[in-house]
């Protein structure tokens, strides 16, 4: 058996890079694989309780995360694509039309 | 008598309600029959008072009655309850007749200024005010009254309001009455203090109870407190300097609130608490000689005045230093009478120098006048009984009761000899200025201007009737109280008596002083007729003969002239020593400093800074710049993520 500490600190781990990645990357799809990212690593945590504590509830849950990222993903690349097709970038820096 | 009592009070409210509220649109005829109506009810109701009261088997008890509470806080109680005694009796009837002459001739001198409707407002709301003030029955009633006809006075002396000197005299003399008012509210607050209450009955009884010293200090501090409101509103030294002034109110105003009823109400005040008074004799000493100093002092200002209501205002001055001495030596009684004769003759005067005034197209300068009995004789002959009456010639109304405190001032328990020669010589001065006033006016050559002399008439019969009963009266309201030597039975002091008679006896028993020498009561009104022959013949001598005494006098004495003429420069005093600190103070202090600085500065455009600058700084969040969001984003999760777990 894995040690839960491992698969938790994986989890860590990869929320960790998926935050660096969101804050520090420039470009908007990059940063949408960040939030997938950081996703999966929760994804990864739940896996892990459940198998640890003996619930299934872990990974019941896993699937509502899951649906919800892909609904959420392909809404946010509708919208990319909409921003890309108006601004003709891709760069986040260039999202600046609401500051005061 | 209750209802008696309330309804001579409620027409002037009802009337200034009325032509208040609806004035504008009425017609001057309904506005007049409305406000005289008032004042004619009041009259009415006054004197059937006077027969009612007369006829209770209590008589001469005071009648109470408590109409409702007004006050109730804690321990503090003040009803509004009217009381009603003789003095009383005295004050209303007097106030209302005399009032009610006053509505009467104002309908012809005002017939022709703006502001009818409120005018007449404003003098029924003071007719109101000042039978408040005479029929309260505890002292904070008696203060709404005295404030009141504060008010009114205010509003009618500036009732000329666009024109500034109106306006200035107005507010000078509603914040000098202040300073006396700070004197009355003290001593009521003193008496609640010491008394537990400041209805008249029970804290006259209690005082009345006490035995002779005991309290002493308290009662003299509630005197002399009293007394500062006395000396404001009655325009005694140190505070008269607004009455002079208030003369830029219509005539009508003058001779009402400046010389009949208002300005009395200083001596109504110490009257009526005299029980207080004669258990503090020295607080009474200072009531006496502040009035005498004052009549001595005003009478030597009217000596030089050339502006003819001026030198009647200084007379009233003068005259109310006179009732002062009354009271303050003892005989409340003498004080009161000569309030009452006063009143006729004092108000007589305004209104003639007013009917001359309206004759001369508004002329008061007595240097352009002359000669005017030919032309106005009514208004002459009533101005000269008046006249006779206010010198103290034998006979009239004046005599008698200039003469009871004259008497009273040598003989009183607190007189003297110092008292009583210097209120005679004021009297032979009295004389002197008064005859110069209506020789100047009224004999001799006409010094008045032509374009003005020409249409120069009588008055109409509206405002010469009014006159020629208050004639009537400065005539005989005199014999109410003929001296005992003279045959009389001097009547009105003993009408008074039950009100001041205890108060006398504690007095004369209280200051045993020595009789050096008893002035009989024949050999005063000798001294007294000698002075105001002598005063006449000097006016006569200086203003009717063609000497030029007058003007080598004035350059003779030119320093002595020009310090009289300037009323001893008492306003410039009073400017420098109070007005320029005081304004300048709070420019300086209050506005810039405080207001503008602190308020302004500090607290309003300050805290509009703070929220300026702290927006400014968080503003920073919403830059537009996503990536920051995040990064604010994952901020506030760590620490609520941090706070959680730490818990």
């Amino acid at each position: 058996m894995v040690p839960l500490a491992h698969i938790l600190a994986l989890s860590v781990i990869l929320f960790g890079l998926g935050v660096a990645g969101f804050i520090v990357r420039r470009n908007i799809i990059t940063i949408f694989m960040c939030i997938e990212l950081m996703l999966n690593a929760v994804n990864l945590a739940f896996i892990g309780f459940a198998r640890y504590l003996g619930n299934l509830d872990g990974q019941i849950f896993v699937f509502f995360v899951i649906v919800v990222a892909a609904a959420e993903a392909a809404v946010g690349l509708a919208i990319i694509i909409a921003v890309q097709r108006n601004r003709e970038s891709l760069s986040i820096d260039d999202l600046d039309s609401m500051k005061l | 008598m209750e209802y008696l009592l309330l309804f001579i009070l409620l027409p002037p409210l009802v009337g200034a309600t009325l032509n208040g509220i609806f004035g504008r649109r009425f017609p001057q005829s309904v506005v007049s029959l409305i406000a005289c109506g008032a004042s004619g009810l009041a009259a009415l109701f006054a004197i059937a008072g006077a027969w009612v009261y007369s006829a209770l088997p209590t008589n001469p008890a005071p009648f109470i009655w408590k109409y409702f509470t007004w006050i109730e806080a804690g321990a503090f109680r003040a009803d509004f309850a009217l009381y009603y005694d003789r003095l009383t009796l005295v004050m209303t009837v007097t106030v209302t007749l005399v009032s009610f002459l006053i509505h009467l001739y104002s309908r012809g001198y005002m017939e022709h200024e703006g502001g009818y409707y409120r005018f007449f407002a404003y003098l029924n709301l003071f007719l109101f005010m000042m039978l408040t003030l005479v029929t309260a029955a505890n002292y904070p009633l008696m203060f709404v009254g005295w404030e009141g006809v504060g008010l009114c006075s205010y509003l009618l002396i500036g009732f000329y309001f666009r024109k500034k000197s109106a306006s200035d005299a107005g507010k000078k003399a509603f914040i000098v009455t202040r300073i006396g008012d700070v004197g009355f509210t003290l001593g009521v607050a003193l008496i609640f203090w010491t008394f537990g209450s400041a209805d008249f009955q029970y804290v006259f009884a209690r005082v009345a109870d006490l035995p002779p010293g005991q309290l002493g200090n308290t009662l003299t501090a509630i005197g002399l407190l009293l007394f500062l409101g006395a000396v404001g509103k009655s325009a005694q030294l140190p505070l008269f300097v607004w009455l002079p002034d208030a003369m830029e109110g219509p005539t009508p105003v003058s001779a009402l609130i400046h010389a009949a009823t208002m300005v009395t109400a200083g001596v109504y005040l110490v009257a009526r608490s005299n029980v207080i008074f004669s258990h503090a004799p020295e607080a009474l000493g200072v009531v006496g000689l502040v009035g005498c100093l004052t009549a001595f002092f005003a009478a030597t200002i009217a000596l030089t005045q050339n502006d003819l209501k001026r030198i009647l205002a200084y007379s009233t001055i003068s005259q109310l230093g006179y009732m002062f001495v009354g009271c303050g030596v003892g005989v409340f009684s003498a004080g009161i009478f000569h309030l009452m004769t006063h009143a006729f003759f004092k108000s007589l005067l305004f209104l003639a120098a007013g009917s001359v005034m309206h004759a001369l197209s508004g002329e008061l300068d007595v240097r352009k006048m002359g000669g005017l009995r030919h032309i106005m004789k009514t208004t002459w002959a009533t101005f000269f009984v008046a006249t006779l009456a206010i010198s103290g010639v034998p006979l009239l109304s004046g005599f008698f009761s200039k003469d009871a405190i004259l008497a009273g001032a040598y003989q009183g328990p607190l007189g003297g000899p110092w008292l009583y020669w210097l209120a005679t010589i004021t009297a032979g001065l009295t004389a002197f200025y008064m005859f110069r006033a209506l020789f100047l006016t009224f004999h001799g050559s006409s010094r008045v201007e032509p374009a003005v002399e020409h249409p120069a008439h009588e008055s109409g019969r509206k405002m010469t009737t009014p006159l020629v009963v208050l004639a009537f009266f400065s005539l005989v309201a005199g014999y109410a109280s003929l001296p005992r030597v003279l045959g009389g039975g001097e009547w009105f002091d003993h009408y008074l008596s039950p009100v001041f008679a205890s108060s006398e006896s504690l007095l004369r028993a209280s200051t045993l002083r020595p009789h050096t020498e008893h002035l009989s009561e024949l050999a005063v009104m000798g001294i007294s007729v000698i002075a105001a022959g002598a005063g006449i013949l000097l006016a006569y001598l200086f203003y009717l003969k063609p000497t030029g005494l007058p003007s080598y006098l004035a350059q003779r004495f030119d320093g002595v002239y020009r310090v009289l003429l300037n009323k001893y420069y008492v306003d410039e005093i009073y400017h420098w020593l109070v007005v320029w600190p005081v304004t300048r103070g709070s420019e300086a202090i209050l506005w810039r400093a405080a207001d503008s600085g602190a308020i302004d500065g500090l607290m309003v455009n300050g805290s509009a800074e703070l929220t300026t600058g702290a927006g400014g700084i968080l503003r920073r969040m919403q830059s537009g710049n996503l990536r920051s969001y995040a990064a604010w984003i994952l901020l506030g999760a760590v620490l609520w993520l941090g706070y959680v777990l730490l818990q």
